[in-house]
């Protein structure tokens, strides 16, 4: 037991050394030196808690994505049968509770309606599944149900962009090192260090950006408008401002998912802030045509699904850009182009938890979880030194390699600590002795019943490693579940506990014994003072 | 060189003899734990009741009035607020329930708490927000089912891993004594209304884990001298591996308290009430694992004979060489 090879021993100090020295550059940077650029870099990240920032939980609706793909198929189907190469007749078309039906005018047709249909029907990914479901009822309605497998894969799509736009637009913000993940199927997690106003980026990720040019229809009546009736072909779109309605046509107006950029100008007569598009392309050359057909005519310009401004096209605009005007301000303009330039979200996004830390608790909490660390520390050493005296300092030293040990580990992981890690590190340093106090009250107790020195020594740390077994691996399994089952505070604490215990195990069983094996070999007393 | 010796060497008390009295306040503690949890009930945090929590310092005064800061959020027609402080007499959190039908409109939420943080620093010029947390119905619940979860689930496979390195009375005995220390410490939460949130959990977490370590270091001296004295009386026997033990519960029991009331009283005070409930946790678990675990074995009737069944080869070839010793 107390026989260490010499290779054992450099092993040990390796191990020791090596998490020691990870643990060095975060202490540099604390202490703000510089880093060489050219050295291995491992750092400790600190958690919104101590750093202040922001943590956004962001949901989205999977119902929305099932009644946007009904939306869009219904023009796929209008589409593809007037485009066939027997072009079909159709009557009623409408999307409800969640499917698409509609009738086909000469019962004749069916047949070659269901041809037209069924390329669309077909599941884009490799799975070979089905997106929709086709069935032909009362010998002339077609129905289009959307399968289960089609709409996991609608959603997953929609949220992998989603979480896309949401990175360029917090990107385009110039916030530093902003964590954007997906979590579970409908959730992102936000997590913006050091931001100290949150509404901003709140209000930019609120915003679905969803940009459309529509036809206003002149010929509505104001009291059906007012009354929310729309014509045949007509929809009601409310103003954002939240004066009154608009009648608009529901199809031939261009949507804005061809623009290239957005900037946020001012307009150079009135001096306000507007913002200015470029179409690609195809936008550029649909946007010319609509206008170009529609000179004298107001054109409705709706985002989100509520009207800006309806300007008359005085001149057909040609050149692929366009300017959008709407009661902004600086701060409005500038969100909108942001918004506009990282595309539309493909699903409305809504904040179900936000937890915000100024960064003046997070300076405070470091500073004082250091403190509170420092002195129980410092309370240990002594009280451990006073208690075992030599064999009492052999446990000193190993919390505090311990304690470096743990730092230099996570640092390597990349881990982050958080102010219930810090609570996590005060109770390993606690309960890191406790294998110590365990071994040592053993030693003392072979002592009493007579053995000697050595022996004492041996049987100690044996029966007490049985112990220290068992102990620890109840505290594995809570940190374990802790990790797994936990969010947040839970996890943070649980990562400074499962790694405290492995290294408080390797430095309190093993690193001591060796320092006590090469002592008693060193100096052979005759009796020891424990 | 003296050392100090908190429990001084050959201590023989004879703890079993306090047996009845100790089971009896053990369990009219857990009684009135029980009481308190269903009357007073938890004072929920943002974490698990959803809802918006800010947080003020006030950085120059040194006490503010928490009566006087109340009636100034309930002036705003938010309903009634929450108001504590916590650690600091002039830091408080400022609990509010969302405006109805935030689920919907998250802009509701928003201007809430920038209607509450303006009023405040309108009010005191030194009025510092620190922090915002707006949890909704639907995150809190799902948050409260995860902790219920991971707690269960501790406890659970803790007790299994007992039961499968000891015996099936030690892994009850240990079972039941967590079940006490959990419940005690959840009544000091019923008892002061200190914030129930995230953070207390991961309390309750490692409470369970330290409850149980110093369980099992009991009862693992308890099964090596069942295997040591089979002839030995179990009360006589019991008592003596708990006095076995006492010097190692102390001296850990110690360093764990002095660890924890540097974090208590010098730590940051976000997290003073996660320090408190682990301070409750060590009393209570040194207390359960000395008059709690070890009797309940009696009451389990563990014999010397429950460990020869099961008796390892390994644990065979070392009683014998002992023996032989």
């Amino acid at each position: 037991m107390l026989d260490f090879p010499r290779w054992k021993q450099l092993w040990f100090w390796f191990i020791a050394l090596a998490a020691m020295a990870a643990a060095v550059p975060s202490f540099v940077s604390v202490a703000g030196y510089a880093w060489p650029a050219a050295l291995p870099n491992p750092k400790i990240n600190l958690g919104l808690d101590l750093a202040g920032g922001s943590h956004l939980l962001l949901e989205a609706n999977p119902d929305q994505v099932t009644s946007l793909r009904l939306e869009s198929k219904e023009e796929e189907v209008r589409n593809a049968l007037s485009k066939a190469s027997h072009p079909v007749q159709i009557g009623d078309i409408s999307n409800k509770d969640g499917s698409l039906s509609f009738m086909v005018s000469n019962p004749a047709d069916v047949d070659a309606a269901r041809e037209a249909v069924l390329p669309l029907t077909n599941g884009a990914g490799l799975s070979g599944q089905r997106d929709w479901d086709i069935k032909v009822v009362d010998t002339t309605r077609i129905v289009l149900t959307p399968t289960k497998a089609g709409i996991d894969q609608a959603v997953t799509d929609a949220m992998s962009t989603a979480t896309e736009v949401v990175r360029k637009r917090i990107d385009a913000l110039g916030t530093r090192e902003p964590t954007i993940i997906k979590q579970g199927t409908d959730r992102i997690v936000v997590q913006v260090p050091g931001l100290k106003d949150p509404t901003a980026l709140k209000a930019l990720l609120g915003q679905t950006a969803k940009l459309e040019f529509k036809l206003v229809d002149t010929t509505a009546s104001p009291t059906d408008v007012q009354s929310g009736v729309a014509p045949p072909g007509d929809e009601i779109v409310p103003y954002a401002s939240g004066a009154g309605a608009l009648a608009v046509k529901r199809l031939g107006g261009i949507k804005g998912d061809q623009l290239t950029s957005a900037h946020q100008v001012f307009d150079q007569q009135t001096g306000e802030p507007q913002v200015s598009i470029n179409f690609n392309q195809a936008g550029g050359e649909k946007f010319a045509k609509l206008t170009t057909e529609n000179v004298g005519h107001p054109f409705a310009i709706i985002l989100d699904g509520k009207v800006l401004s309806a300007p008359n096209i005085n001149t057909a605009i040609l050149g692929g850009s366009a300017v959008i005007s709407g009661s902004f301000t600086t701060q409005s303009a500038n969100q909108l182009a942001i918004a506009l330039s990282s595309g539309a979200l493909p699903i409305d996004l809504k904040v179900v938890e936000e937890r915000t830390v100024g960064p003046d608790l997070g300076a405070d909490s470091i500073h004082k979880g250091a403190i509170a660390m420092g002195v129980g520390t410092l309370a240990v050493v002594i009280f451990m030194a006073v208690t075992y005296g030599r064999f009492g300092m052999y446990a000193n030293a190993a919390v505090i390699i311990n304690v470096i040990m743990i730092l230099g580990i996570m640092a390597v992981f990349n881990t982050t600590l958080t102010l219930p890690g810090i609570a996590g590190f005060v109770l390993t340093i606690g309960a890191a002795v406790d294998a110590n106090v365990l071994i040592n009250e053993r030693i003392r107790e072979e002592r009493h019943r007579g053995r000697k020195v050595f022996q004492a020594v041996e049987l100690g740390y044996k029966e007490a490693s049985r112990t220290i077994f068992d102990a620890n691996i109840t505290h594995i399994i809570s940190a374990v579940l802790m990790f797994v089952l936990g969010s947040g505070p839970i996890k943070g604490f649980a990562v400074v506990l499962m790694i405290g215990i492995v290294t408080s195990v390797f430095t309190s069983v093993y690193l001591t014994r060796m320092w006590v094996a090469s002592w008693l070999r060193k100096t052979r007393p005759n009796d020891i003072t424990i | 060189m003296r050392l100090l010796k908190l429990v001084p060497d050959h201590t023989n008390i004879h703890f079993l003899k306090w047996q009845w009295p100790t089971t009896i306040i053990s369990v009219a503690l857990m009684v009135l734990s029980w009481v308190l949890i269903f009357t007073h009930g938890l004072n929920l945090g943002v974490d698990f009741k959803g809802g918006q929590m800010i947080r003020v310092t006030f950085t120059q005064s040194a006490t503010v009035s928490t009566a006087q800061v109340r009636s100034e959020v309930e002036s705003l027609g938010f309903g009634e607020p929450i108001i504590q402080t916590y650690g600091a007499p002039n830091e408080i959190s400022i609990r509010l329930g969302l405006p109805e039908g935030s689920d919907k409109n998250p802009a509701a939420a928003e201007a809430m708490a920038k209607t509450v943080s303006a009023k405040l620093k309108a009010d005191h010029a030194d009025a510092r927000i620190d922090g915002v947390d707006s949890v909704s119905g639907k995150v809190s619940g799902e948050l409260w089912t995860i902790a219920i979860k991971a707690l269960g689930a501790a406890a659970l496979a803790i007790s299994i891993f007992i039961w499968y390195r000891f015996e099936w009375q030690f892994g009850v005995g240990a079972l039941i004594s967590l079940i006490h220390d959990v419940t005690l410490v959840l009544g000091l939460f019923a008892i002061t209304q200190m914030e129930f949130d995230l953070t207390t959990v991961a309390a309750i977490l490692t409470v369970i884990g330290y409850s149980l370590n110093d369980t099992i270091v009991v009862y693992d001296r308890i099964r090596e001298n069942l295997k040591k004295f089979r002839k030995m009386p179990l009360p006589e026997l019991l008592d003596l591996s708990v006095n076995e033990t006492l010097a190692r519960t102390v001296v850990t029991s110690g360093t764990m308290l002095i660890t924890l009331l540097a974090l208590a009283l010098l730590g940051p005070k976000v997290i003073f009430g996660f320090s408190a409930a682990l301070i409750l946790g060590i009393f209570v678990c040194t207390y359960s694992s000395i008059y709690a675990a070890a009797p309940m074995l009696i009451w389990l009737k563990v014999t010397p004979s429950s460990f020869v069944a099961t008796e390892s080869k390994l644990d065979r070839q070392e009683r014998l060489a002992r023996e032989q010793r």
